[in-house]
């Protein structure tokens, strides 16, 4: 279990989280949600360790921990909202890249990553290079990449902003089935019905402060 | 046709000269270019970072802000009364390496500038090194974007070589105009055109070439 107690962040002197609480239970997916520009993006960087909060404490099955750490031990991955494939290296290598720089064998992280794109529909694509996918194609290699190091916590932003409508209920299915498979998920969406449709607990991130809509 | 065959043989020694000083300078200034570019990007606020990034924007403003004509005769003429001294060609070299990489430095900043941070975000919680994002993800992206930018700077390369006759060195440009005022004609300074013309050529095709290699992925 990861919790995030007393989260606070400004940019300038504009607050956007003032004292933030987050629980993500072991295997549930967790739907951040609220308006646009409520912070929901911010607290999510803050969970991956891509932005610094300016307070609060994370606490990963009782210890106080810091995203830094929790990033270095391999406990989080992200499925970024616009994918970020690496355009010069095919979808396997995609998936290859950091396992074998991080001492798996050749060997071993091809046969983890092509059992990954077969399970994920994309065996098809394994040679391709990232232009060549469909918004959901890119969106699984994303996924794909990210289970490839066996992360304890899959953090997503947006899952359903970059694709078409009608594959939301596809992404809404891909997220439970990888939670079936024990994964613990966080979800940020602006979207209700989606949230609905894959999350065991919603928390929302008030928007603060007034001024612009 | 005689005039041109007893001639031949002195321009395309001159040719050998041209091609010595582009392919060691270019051989230098690429991954030199590439490693003051890596340094520009750090962003480290210590002192010691600050003072390099400095003296780094300082050297590319320095061999950028001068013509390279000028900064081959200092090398040359003006660091021996400080006692470094060089033989004509290495001084060529040392400059040319010097100011191309410069200009590659720019060049290679630009490419990195038009790299999304989403690239080195996505490295990063993959949990890349610095340096394997780099190896691995972003250089290999810069190197397509600089392509054209590289091609340019590369023809220039081989039409600035024709410099190194201000320290007395003999390339083709020099080996025409020995010809032209000894002979009195304009037909060894038409066939050093030709010459030039067909270096750049084949560089050009080279250039279509390389782009094509790097058109696997947009
Ligand atoms: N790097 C930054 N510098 C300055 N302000 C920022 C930065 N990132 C976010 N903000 C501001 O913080 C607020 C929250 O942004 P954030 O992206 O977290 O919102 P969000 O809830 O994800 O919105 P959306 O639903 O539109 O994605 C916004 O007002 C935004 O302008
Ligand atoms: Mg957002």
């Amino acid at each position: 279990m990861l919790e995030l107690k007393n989260i606070t962040k400004k940019f300038g002197d504009q607050t956007v989280l003032a004292g933030v609480d987050v629980t993500i239970a072991d295997q549930k997916t967790l739907a951040i949600v609220g308006p646009s520009g409520a912070g929901k993006t911010t607290l999510l960087r803050i969970i991956a360790g891509l932005t610094p909060a300016d307070s609060g404490e994370m606490i990963w099955n009782g210890k106080a921990t810091t995203a830094a750490k929790m990033r270095q031990a391999g406990l989080i991955g992200v499925v970024f909202q616009g994918f970020e494939l690496f355009p010069n290296l095919t979808v396997r290598r995609n998936l290859t890249l950091a396992p074998t720089l991080q001492g798996a064998t050749q060997a071993a992280a091809t046969a983890q990553a092509d059992q990954l794109l077969a399970e994920l529909d994309l065996s098809a694509q394994a040679d391709a290079y990232p232009f060549s996918l469909s918004g959901g194609q890119k969106q699984r290699v994303a996924i794909a990449r990210a289970l490839a190091l066996k992360p304890q916590i899959l953090l997503y932003d947006e899952p359903t902003s970059a694709l078409d409508p009608n594959l939301r209920q596809s992404v809404a299915d891909l997220i439970n089935s990888v939670k079936a498979q024990g994964m613990t998920q966080v979800v940020v969406t602006h979207d209700m019905d989606f949230a609905q449709a894959v999350a065991d607990e919603t928390l929302t991130v008030a928007k603060l402060g007034g001024g612009e809509a | 046709m005689d005039y041109v065959i007893s001639i031949l043989p002195a321009l395309l020694s001159g040719v050998q000269m041209t091609l010595a000083v582009f392919a060691i300078t270019l051989l230098g200034a690429i991954p030199l270019g590439m490693i003051v570019a890596v340094g520009l990007l750090y962003r480290g606020k210590n002192p010691l970072a600050v003072a390099g990034k400095g003296l780094l924007d300082g050297y590319i403003w320095l061999f950028r802000g001068t013509p390279l004509l000028l900064q081959l005769i200092f090398v040359f003429y003006g660091l021996p009364l400080v006692h470094i001294v060089f033989d004509r060609f290495s001084a060529v070299i040392f400059t040319f390496i010097l100011n191309y990489a410069a200009y590659f430095a720019e060049i290679y900043r630009g490419g990195f500038g038009a790299i999304e941070e989403g690239q080195f975000e996505a490295a990063s919680v993959l949990n890349l090194t610095r340096w394997q994002t780099l190896r691995y993800v972003v250089i290999p992206q810069v190197l397509k974007v600089v392509l054209p930018s590289m091609g340019n700077e590369v023809i220039n390369l081989v039409k600035d070589s024709s410099l190194v006759y201000v320290i007395g060195l003999g390339d083709l440009l020099r080996a025409g105009e020995v010809a032209t005022a000894r002979d009195v004609t304009l037909v060894p300074l038409v066939l050093v055109a030709l010459l030039y013309l067909i270096m750049t050529l084949v560089l050009t095709l080279l250039q279509r070439r390389v782009e094509k290699a790097f058109s696997y992925y947009k």
